[in-house]
């Protein structure tokens, strides 16, 4: 059939733009009006074009910093409304990106899809953990019993319907469009969604193992950015020229220092050291207990050059501060490739900014994407280093079985328990 | 694997390795040129000349339908026979089998990245692909090898700490990758490095987990590794057959062949189809128990007290069907139950696999993954209607047939902490009293 053919000829010259060998054939992306509220152009129309837009940044700074320790003091919840906030965001802005490069706003269902597959995903993840954190909260509610035990299966199922759906909606001109687009969901899911999940274990390991790690690297982008300012000489990476050794050597040693000492600073209070734990009588999340030997204060004895230095034989410390070396050597060594990969990609796609949410700025996105990689590092490092498996989730586990192996169970872990000494044999009642 | 296969089929024949990497090489200088539409005309050409001389003799009198026809018979027969000898072979080729067919999966698909993208050349790629494959695999065959070989791995020492530590360490070696591709990111070829980023990690994705589940649903017994790929096979088979005779109505615009004659027949027949086979499976051992390795023989065996699920019942036939049979109970295996919805899902959901692997294979202009097997396409191809079938059973399992695996709650608990140890003790000592199920005398003990 000649004119079938003729008409997807048509198509391949649109597609064989987005799949050109160089990036030159790309079009640019208008990018979106400037959003800098009025106030702050007003104050600062007298300075020059440079100073202003470094007073912009600076101020931005600043009030981003505050509010985060706004909701600092608010509490876990709400921090937790935050990280999903800032997914949700994320995940928008990804996507958004994606339809401008692939000129896909029209595509049939694509948008619903997409959000659809996002619910999906966040239903299955939100299940996993945070349901384990509520185990006593879900064992009063029947129908909460029944979407935790074959909550698996629901979010398969869900998940089912979505991609049913999708395969349902392939139109005959527009399928390598809606494989793309498919693709590209998936993998902005696998990135955004994955990560604010972590985040959110972290958190409830206990506030500081969320606060450390993104001050590190806050700490990191800012310090680097000021020693490039103000020594910076060699370029780091042909990716991202205004990077320097210069500023990546001195923002490493700088964020190691600040995160030992907001490790020490945060190591004192219950608030931050204690996991999140959700009481049921009071029906919220509380941070109280008795803090780990991670958090208690502990003798070190220095070794011989320090000793000289310092004129100390020892020095207390918590051991959570060795720890925070290891997390912000991360910060600064590695995380700044989050940070390289996001440039390569907004350079791929010819775009500045992943959007022109935060003034001076750019997006969401674009403050996040170094914490990227962090957050998986983080929960890695506490599984692999500092605890075991998550105790409540073996909790759920155990409730779950037949009584029959319940019973079983209680046995052997009794005898367990009174060979370690940890139970005491019970007298005869 | 498949050259295995193909070495017997076509023995009499120039060496198999020469022959496939000449396809190969056809298959790349096909799909190339996807941006012009008379590569759908060349691809066919290519299928033809892959089958082995032996069938092309005996054929060449046939007419080109029919011949067709018999390839593709032939080599449904065959691949079935040979599926038949490696269940005979165990658990353990089993595994291996599964490994190379993902393998073989994930090369089909990256290949068309290749093709599509035109990025044979682009620095490191290819290494990089590689590379995650392995990471990935690593990562999943140490979370799930380390269940089954527990105490293998808790008596050497470097085996311990690898899976002490296995996560981390499977970070750190995915982080390598990462980190390599950023630094491998040159000039002029940013979006398209960064296409073939995502086209490897989609693949991984679908191939990688899919065959992990696949292993996982292996070990809880091979009959929950036989019959669903049995029901996809048949419904695929029975589908085209009903298709073949009675077909009219077309289903869906994706596979213009298909049609809704086909697919309810297919459903009934695979349904029946599952039915006959888990009764017959059933009453096996070596089907039915899970696999364990064992400690004292070093390998792996199927030797257990079969489950309820597994044992003969009596259930009660509704009025209506009693009037047509004759009879008022019968026996069944209460898995022939579960073998339904199995079925089922075969049948009905399966087939969106199907289709979406037609609309990629449209979407990108090519007519088959690969043309490793003749008259059949890639592996992928085959495989595509399985993509599903095996997350399905793995959900199913763990959400209707079993719970956790309580021998792996008390490794858990044993790393805990004491006093999270205590914690979990009391409550469910306080759980287990108020079920009832504590007496005076399992308080002695």
């Amino acid at each position: 059939m000649p004119t079938l053919q003729h008409f997807e000829t048509d198509i391949d010259d649109r597609y064989g733009d987005l799949d050109s060998r160089t990036d030159s054939d790309i079009p640019e992306i208008p990018p979106s009006s400037d959003r800098t509220p009025e106030i702050l152009k007003k104050a600062l129309s007298g300075l020059s074009s440079r100073w202003k837009n470094w007073w912009i940044r600076g101020i931005l700074t600043l009030t981003m910093i505050s509010l985060f320790f706004l909701i600092i003091y608010m509490g876990s919840f709400m921090l937790m409304l935050l990280v999903l906030g800032i997914q949700v965001k994320c995940f928008h802005e990804i996507i958004t990106i994606g339809y401008r490069v692939y000129r896909s706003y029209d595509l049939p269902w694509f948008r619903t899809l997409s959000w659809y597959f996002l619910l999906c995903v966040n239903y299955f993840f939100y299940g996993e953990t945070v349901a384990d954190y509520f185990a006593t909260f879900v064992q009063r509610e029947e129908q909460l019993q029944f979407l935790i035990r074959y909550h698996r299966f629901i979010s398969f199922a869900l998940y089912l319907a979505g991609f049913c759906m999708f395969v349902l909606s392939l139109v005959k001109k527009h399928y390598r469009l809606q494989f793309y687009m498919f693709a590209w969901t998936h993998v902005t899911l696998l990135i955004t969604v994955t990560q604010s999940h972590l985040v959110i274990q972290n958190l409830f390991e206990g506030m500081i193992w969320f606060l450390v790690p993104i001050s590190s690297v806050i700490c990191n982008d800012i310090t680097a950015y000021l020693f490039g300012f103000f020594f910076g000489r060699t370029p780091l990476i042909k990716l991202s020229p205004k990077k320097t050794w210069e500023g990546f050597i001195g923002g490493f040693f700088s964020t190691v220092v600040f995160g030992f000492i907001a490790a020490y600073m945060l190591s004192k209070y219950q608030y931050f050291v204690c996991p999140v734990e959700y009481r049921s009588d009071v029906n919220s999340f509380v941070t109280e207990c008795e803090p780990s030997e991670l958090f208690q204060l502990q003798s070190y004895s220095l070794p011989p050059f320090l000793k000289a230095v310092l004129r100390q034989e020892t020095v207390s410390l918590y051991p959570f501060q060795i720890h925070s070396i290891a997390l912000s050597t991360f910060a600064s060594l590695i995380g700044p490739f989050g940070g390289f990969f996001a440039s390569g990609f907004k350079r791929a796609f010819k775009i500045k900014d992943f959007a022109n949410t935060i003034p001076g700025h750019g997006g969401i996105m674009d403050r996040f994407d170094c914490q990227y990689l962090m957050a998986t590092f983080v929960h890695v490092y506490i599984t692999s280093f500092i605890r075991g498996p998550n105790p409540s989730k073996v909790l759920q586990q155990l409730l779950v079985l037949q009584p029959e192996q319940q019973l079983n169970i209680y046995k052997t872990l009794k005898t367990h328990l009174i060979e370690k000494g940890i139970l005491q044999p019970t007298l005869k009642v | 694997m498949t050259e295995l296969r193909q070495r017997a089929v076509r023995e009499p024949d120039a060496p198999p390795e020469d022959k496939e990497s000449e396809s190969e090489i056809k298959v790349d200088g096909e799909t190339a040129s996807d941006s012009e539409s008379r590569a759908e005309a060349v691809s066919l050409a290519t299928s033809a000349d892959d089958t082995p001389e032996v069938l092309n003799r005996a054929l060449s009198n046939l007419s080109s339908r029919w011949k067709n026809w018999w390839v593709r018979g032939i080599l449904t027969l065959a691949m079935i026979a040979f599926f038949f000898i490696i269940i005979y072979l165990g658990p353990m080729v089993l595994m291996i089998i599964v490994m190379c067919v993902q393998i073989k999966c994930f090369h089909e698909i990256i290949t068309i990245g290749y093709n599509v993208y035109h990025s044979y050349d682009l620095p490191w790629f290819r290494t990089l692909s590689w590379y995650f494959l392995l990471c990935v695999n690593y990562f999943f065959y140490g979370e799930t090898v380390t269940d089954y070989f527990f105490t293998l791995v808790q008596r050497e020492e470097p085996l311990r700490i690898l899976s002490k530590y296995h996560r981390f360490i499977s970070f750190t070696l995915y982080l390598i990758g990462f980190c390599m591709f950023v630094l491998s990111l040159v000039k002029k070829h940013y979006r398209l490095q960064f296409y073939m980023f995502g086209w490897t990690h989609v693949t991984l994705l679908i191939v990688v987990t899919q065959s992990h589940l696949v292993i996982h649903n292996l070990f809880e017994g091979m009959i929950w590794f036989i019959v669903p790929i049995s029901c996809v096979i048949c419904n695929d088979i029975m589908a085209y057959m009903f298709g073949f005779f009675f077909g009219r109505t077309p289903l869906i615009k994706l596979s213009p062949k298909k049609t809704w004659e086909g697919f309810i027949g297919g459903f009934f027949a695979t349904v029946v189809f599952g039915l006959l086979l888990s009764y017959v499976m059933s009453g096996y051992r070596c089907f039915v128990c899970p696999v364990e390795y064992n400690n004292d023989t070093n390998s792996f065996t199927v030797d257990c007290e079969p489950s309820d699920l597994f044992r003969l019942q009596e259930y009660n036939i509704p009025e209506v069907i009693q009037s047509v049979i004759g009879l008022t109970t019968i026996w069944m295996y209460p898995f022939q139950i579960h073998s339904i919805a199995l079925s089922t899902f075969a049948s009905l959901i399966g087939p969106f696999g199907g289709f979406f692997a037609s609309g990629f294979k449209r979407a990108f202009k090519i007519k088959d993954f690969a043309n490793t097997i003749p008259g059949h396409g890639g592996i992928m191809d085959r495989f595509d209607c399985q993509y599903l079938m095996a997350t399905f059973v793995n959900v199913y399992i763990a959400s209707f047939i079993r719970g956790p695996n309580p021998s792996k709650l008390i490794q858990q608990f044993l790393t805990l902490r004491p006093d999270q140890q205590l914690h979990i003790f009391n409550t469910l000592r306080s759980h287990l009293a108020d079920k009832g199920m504590l007496t005076a005398t399992t308080e002695d003990e």
